[in-house]
């Protein structure tokens, strides 16, 4: 019986193709890309129907944990951190800080230490600044330094815009206590950072 | 398109010039570096841009009076429930009703209400259980019904006798 031959076919593939549609596809995540910020804090927003974006930078931002912890935040546009760090040492004296802690002020994130903290908080290695635990700013009345957080940003940069960074799982008490700081030092007006939720009234006209 | 221009050999078979050499290259690692790099990418990027909720609060100092027949109170008291009344709470128009944050619950009542009553204030009353996506929640429907006038105010004394009357606190 004669063998039947099975002619060779060669395996390679021409990979052209495959490496155009993979630079198309780079080239589009590179264009779109922004990227996501160095946060520590974790907060899982609730959604609504609201389609106001927010813009990028002048965000003062409180964000709320799930156990309740408030952590401070604002952009660093017009240099607002440094001016911000410099206001809070002037109002606090014994709080001095070296040109070192001051850079690792601006380039952190969130920051969730009561202000005795703060300069041992900065003078740690960037690696275990983010494994440290904070234990949120003080918000009581007795003791309110996020109305002083929140007062020295405002001074530092004029035009900021304050936004409330909830997790669904916060309780409101404590959100409560974040607004009455904010209307004792008179803002009235702020927003609340939500994820898209698809809107009924929208879906109904479709 | 991409071959070059090969040059020609003689009878003899000897090349001339340079040796015929295929111009093919194997893309198989700028194709694996590609993807590489997509997915870097795909996971560092963030494509939706926050959401934003605008609120306003009312000033302090500048109590208003809402009139009691139109003015509707819901009550949150956790996750699951919630409690409307109209009027005062000593003496509401409206008795206290349980409903909950489905379509046909709350968002049904409003809708009602605020074509029924002209001018109508909601005053939403966060318990001590009520989390904060409850307040969003609510907040969410005022939009979605689209009631002109709300206020986020704290729960009365006169509330919690009320909701003790009907065995709900």
């Amino acid at each position: 019986m004669p063998k039947v031959k099975i002619p060779r076919k060669s395996t390679l593939i021409d990979m052209t193709a495959m490496c155009d549609v993979a630079f198309l596809l780079l080239t589009f995540f590179m264009l779109t890309t922004q990227f996501k910020s160095d946060e520590s804090v974790i907060v899982d927003t609730p959604s609504s129907i609201s389609e106001i974006k927010l813009p990028d930078t002048d965000i003062l931002n409180i964000s709320i944990t799930t156990d309740g912890k408030v952590f401070f935040n604002i952009d660093n546009k017009n240099f607002a951190r440094e001016k911000l760090l410099a206001k809070i040492s002037e109002k606090y004296p014994e709080l001095q800080f070296t040109a070192e802690e001051e850079r690792a002020f601006v380039l952190t994130g969130s920051i969730g230490v009561p202000l005795n903290e703060l300069k041992g908080y900065l003078g740690l290695e960037e690696v275990d600044r983010k494994m440290y635990n904070q234990p949120g700013i003080p918000v009581d009345s007795t003791n309110n330094e996020l109305s002083t957080w929140i007062m020295q940003g405002r001074l530092s940069n004029p035009n900021v815009r304050i936004t409330i960074k909830g997790d669904q799982g916060c309780p409101w008490p404590t959100v409560k206590k974040v607004i009455n700081t904010l209307q004792d030092r008179n803002v009235n007006k702020f927003n609340l950072i939500t994820d898209l939720e698809a809107d009924p009234n929208k879906l109904k006209g479709i | 398109m991409a071959e070059l221009e090969q040059k020609q050999v003689d009878k003899e078979g000897q090349k001339k010039g340079r040796k015929k050499r295929s111009t093919r290259i194997d893309l198989t690692p700028m194709v694996d570096l590609g993807f590489l790099l997509v997915t870097f990418f795909m996971l560092t990027t963030n494509f939706s841009k926050p959401q934003t909720m605008e609120i306003n609060m009312p000033f302090r100092d500048g109590k208003q009076p809402t009139p009691e027949s139109k003015s509707v109170h819901i009550i949150i008291d956790d996750e699951s429930k919630l409690y409307w009344y109209r009027g005062f709470a000593n003496k509401p128009l409206d008795p206290l009703v349980e409903t909950n944050f489905s379509a046909n619950g709350i968002r049904k009542i409003l809708l009602e209400k605020n074509s029924t009553i002209e001018n109508m204030v909601v005053l939403i009353k966060p318990t001590g259980n009520a989390r904060y996506k409850n307040i969003v929640d609510i907040l969410d429907e005022m939009n979605i019904v689209g009631v002109k006038r709300y206020a986020i105010v704290d729960l009365d004394p006169a509330d919690i006798d009320l909701l003790k009357k009907n065995n709900k606190w």
